[in-house]
């Protein structure tokens, strides 16, 4: 039996995972634009005031690394989680801005168990994240892999 | 070819270039990002399903996007053909279809590609553009580890 507090068992569809906030700073937004996505708007405040984004604003892949983040901090590691294959859509729908504070949700969607690997099941969620004004910033479809309470060494 | 078509290079894969993941940097990101003991540490990730240290996924992808940039249009100064100012890469909506095809193990060179597959009127912003993107990375062995399709705005007037 696992020690794990999440398995595949306890995911049921409309359960809903509260991923706890984070605090998104100038300093790391441009410390992750310089080594990954080093365009002026996610490098210097006004060069993104002029863009789109409308002021220093987070890579996209950095608003998904804090996401994975909240997701290892809230739940993942501490779950039977095997990995995930990929992710089925992602939209990223406001600019992540210095000074947003982020919170998001988990949601179940939907869970089978695996045809072809006894024990693993396959959980498909809904991650959504919002401003500290609640206005959603990204959404993201995927599915996951969780061992049953059962099969977890 | 529109002028747009022959910029974009519609329909042509480029080679964005190669990076070989070290166990330091793999580690970096996982400890700020992903700390999955098979991302963190080398002996928890011997016990572990993939039995190695290996890059996050999401790592391999905003590593993809460093690559992307290095070589995209406005960084090479491809030249510009097209009547009107020269196209200006804007924000991305987000991307689709991405999957983690094999882990990415400590010492592995990656290399990423980039192909140009359609671009379309944006009805809500005039003068701007959606371009779509196959997005591939591929491991010494030839061997895909990442693919996605990504989408991202242009200024064309």
């Amino acid at each position: 039996m696992s020690a794990k507090k999440w398995a595949f068992e306890d995911f049921v569809p409309g359960l809903k995972i509260d991923l706890g906030e984070r605090h998104v700073t100038a300093q790391e937004i441009v410390e992750f634009a310089d080594e990954f996505d080093a365009q002026p708007m996610h490098l210097v405040e006004e060069a993104g005031r002029a863009s789109l984004l409308g002021g220093l604003a987070a890579s996209g892949w950095h608003t998904c690394a804090m996401l994975m983040r909240m997701l290892c901090d809230s739940m993942l590691l501490d779950s039977t989680s095997q990995g995930a294959p990929g992710i089925d859509t992602l939209r990223w729908r406001k600019p992540v801005l210095a000074g947003d504070t982020l919170t998001g949700t988990c949601t179940v969607l939907s869970t089978r168990t695996s045809s072809s690997r006894p024990g693993l099941g396959l959980v498909t969620v809904r991650y959504e994240l919002f401003n500290q004004r609640g206005e959603l910033v990204l959404e993201m479809q995927h599915t996951g892999m969780f061992l049953a309470r059962g099969a977890a060494a | 070819m529109s002028a747009l078509d022959t910029y974009f290079r519609l329909g042509e894969t480029v080679t964005l270039g190669s990076h070989t993941f070290g166990a330091e940097e793999i580690k970096a990101f996982a400890r700020k990002f992903d700390p999955q003991p098979f991302h963190v540490d080398e002996t928890a990730a011997r016990g572990s399903l993939f039995g190695k240290l290996c890059a996050s996924g999401w790592h391999t992808a905003a590593m993809w996007m460093k690559y992307n940039l290095l070589n995209r249009e406005d960084a090479t100064d491809r030249p510009w053909e097209g009547p009107g100012p020269r196209p200006e890469f804007g924000p991305s909506p987000g991307f689709e279809k991405l999957k983690w095809l094999k882990p990415v193990y400590v010492g592995e060179t990656v290399t990423f590609t980039r192909r140009a597959i359609a671009h379309r009127a944006l009805a809500s912003r005039p003068g701007w553009r959606v371009l779509t993107v196959a997005c591939e990375a591929f491991d010494s062995t030839g061997d895909k580890v990442l693919e996605f399709e990504s989408a991202v705005l242009v200024r064309t007037g």
